[in-house]
């Protein structure tokens, strides 16, 4: 038989078994549908699915936060207003408010009040301390426009001039810090993502093998009635992708829902002292598109790993048994 | 159909365990092949199935010089060849009907195109009662004779059964021999491999003998 005509025969049988399908008629599996070594590889597939996508989740929820981190804080600056001798504190707050609203690029300029500041103090001060009475430096928050920001030498020299007490701290030196720090994060979650991803990779090549080798009979009783490669193989790579679509489904679905249960927890409990310090880390919890996009191109990958995975192995037993040679053997 | 000219086959590196074989299956015809325990009875049939190369010599089976052909070519081949294993080799899961269908299944062939060939097949081995029985609850001879049917049901032109009565009993034996009979008269070349001196005297049919690698043809 020719190629062509081999062909040709090969999409009438499998056009002729899908009209069978589609008519209801149903025929046992040639690979049988469930073993020991077939559910063991799925719970290996799923638990590691689990794994990598909590890796490709918590990755994502990183960057996403560092980003975060990095926006929040260069789109503010502070002046820190010391106190004096003989200083109006109230009106110095005000003047260097005014200031900052005058100069080109900032978006607006709030005094911290006696409040918020005796907040911030809290944890070192405790609480109901009367602030008027310490000597303690008062704050100007001040939102610039990251797109233009304003001239911090003209702001600063303006500022010295009004306020001889008046700092200005456009935290330069703590973002370039954070963004070093936040980039460093990333790289060492990508670089344990690729650890994760190839043990992944490892463990779906050593399972779905694994598992083909309790079908090996299977596939030489086919070769010797007659099967072509391609068949034998179709029908294991079909078998085997259904067994890691389902494993992999399983634990990414289970990585999903932890994530929604996290993020859930960290908004209902917004209030509270350990939500504010998951939240002070990792701001609302959530993964964003990239994160559950990650979970499912990993669900995805690793279906596809296992089928290709028992298609090879297929096709090496079969080269193996297929008119071998003795001496190459 | 079958012929082989000065074949000799080694493993690996070591001596020739067959050596100068040259004889052929003829269209039709019915022999036995037969030889103490490793003489090399097994890798012979293997090479007859195309499942082993030899290292020497030439094989042509059904007009085709083996050493020429590629893989692609194998399945259409072997389509024409029946194999009979020794230890059935049925699947499992499958029913005997399933089993005995499943060439025809593995050519894309449709269910209710082949449903009452297999059926009759079955039923003519003698396992009418078993269609849809397991392997596992089938009995040494049913498995044998399942095995047989699954190697018939496309109508080869050459049958290779190896040890086909080794599991069973002597009045099995003999029946299992009157069905190769029956389906060489019906066409088809039949090769048993046996050590079954009481199953050979019962026909007077060609004898193909191996003895320390060598072999000895009695017409």
């Amino acid at each position: 038989m020719t190629d062509t005509a081999a062909t040709t025969a090969d999409v009438l049988a499998r056009a002729r078994r899908f009209a069978a399908r589609f008519r209801g008629e149903r025929q046992t599996p040639i690979v049988p549908a469930g073993n020991v070594a077939g559910r063991a590889m799925t719970t290996v597939i799923a638990i590691m699915t689990f794994l990598a996508a909590l890796t490709v989740g918590a990755v994502s929820l990183v960057g996403d936060t560092a980003s975060r981190w990095q926006n929040d804080i260069s789109d503010e600056i502070t002046i820190q207003v010391k106190p004096g001798e003989g200083l109006d504190m109230a009106q110095a707050l005000e003047t260097a408010r005014q200031i900052a609203l005058q100069t080109p690029g900032v978006k607006g300029a709030a005094v911290l009040d006696e409040a918020a500041t005796g907040r911030l103090l809290e944890p070192w001060l405790g609480e109901g301390v009367d602030f008027s009475e310490l000597p303690v430096p008062r704050l100007v928050i001040v939102s610039i426009d990251t797109e233009d920001p304003p001239n911090f030498a003209f702001m600063r020299t303006e500022l010295k001039e009004a306020v001889p007490q008046a700092d200005l701290d456009d935290h330069r030196a703590w973002v370039s810090r954070l963004v070093t720090m936040a980039r460093t994060v990333v790289f060492i979650g990508v670089f344990v993502l690729s650890l994760v991803i190839v043990a992944t990779t490892l463990t779906v090549i050593f399972a779905t093998r694994g598992a083909m080798s309790g079908n090996r009979h299977i596939v030489e009783v086919l070769h010797f009635v007659g099967a072509r490669s391609s068949f034998i193989a179709r029908e294991f790579e079909r078998h085997f992708l259904r067994l890691g679509l389902i494993g992999a489904a399983a634990g990414g679905i289970v990585a999903i829902v932890l994530f929604a249960m996290l993020g859930s927890f960290t908004a209902a409990n917004r209030q509270t002292p350990e939500a504010d310090q998951i939240s002070a880390l990792f701001g609302s919890f959530t993964i964003g598109w990239t994160g559950y996009a990650g979970v499912l191109l990993l669900v995805a990958t690793v279906a596809t790993l296992t089928a290709l995975t028992s298609r090879w192995t297929v096709m090496r037993h079969l080269a193996e048994i297929d008119m071998i040679s003795p001496v190459e053997n | 159909m079958i012929r082989f000219e000065n074949v000799g086959l080694r493993y690996d590196m070591g001596p020739e365990v067959l050596r100068d074989l040259s004889f052929e299956i003829r269209r039709q015809s019915f022999q036995f092949l037969t030889g103490p325990s490793g003489a090399g009875k097994t890798s012979l049939l293997r090479m007859l199935f195309l499942a082993l190369r030899p290292t020497r010599g030439l094989i042509t089976v059904l007009g085709r010089d083996v050493a020429t052909l590629s893989r692609k070519d194998l399945p259409s081949i072997r389509r024409r060849i029946g194999v009979v294993f020794q230890d059935f080799r049925l699947l499992d899961h499958m029913t005997t009907y399933e089993n005995v269908a499943l060439p025809l299944r593995v050519r894309g062939k449709e269910e209710r195109e082949y449903r009452q060939d297999v059926v009759d097949l079955i039923k003519w081995v003698g396992l009418g009662e078993r269609l849809n029985a397991l392997p596992i609850v089938l009995s040494g001879g049913e498995k044998q004779r399942a095995a047989i049917a699954r190697a018939l049901i496309d109508q080869p032109d050459v049958l290779l059964a190896d040890e086909p009565t080794g599991n069973v009993d002597a009045p099995l034996a003999r029946r299992l021999l009157r069905l190769f009979l029956e389906l060489n008269r019906s066409g088809t070349a039949v090769v048993i491999a046996t050590h079954d001196l009481g199953l050979m005297e019962q026909v007077d049919a060609r004898r193909l003998i191996l003895s320390e690698g060598r072999l000895e043809i009695y017409d």
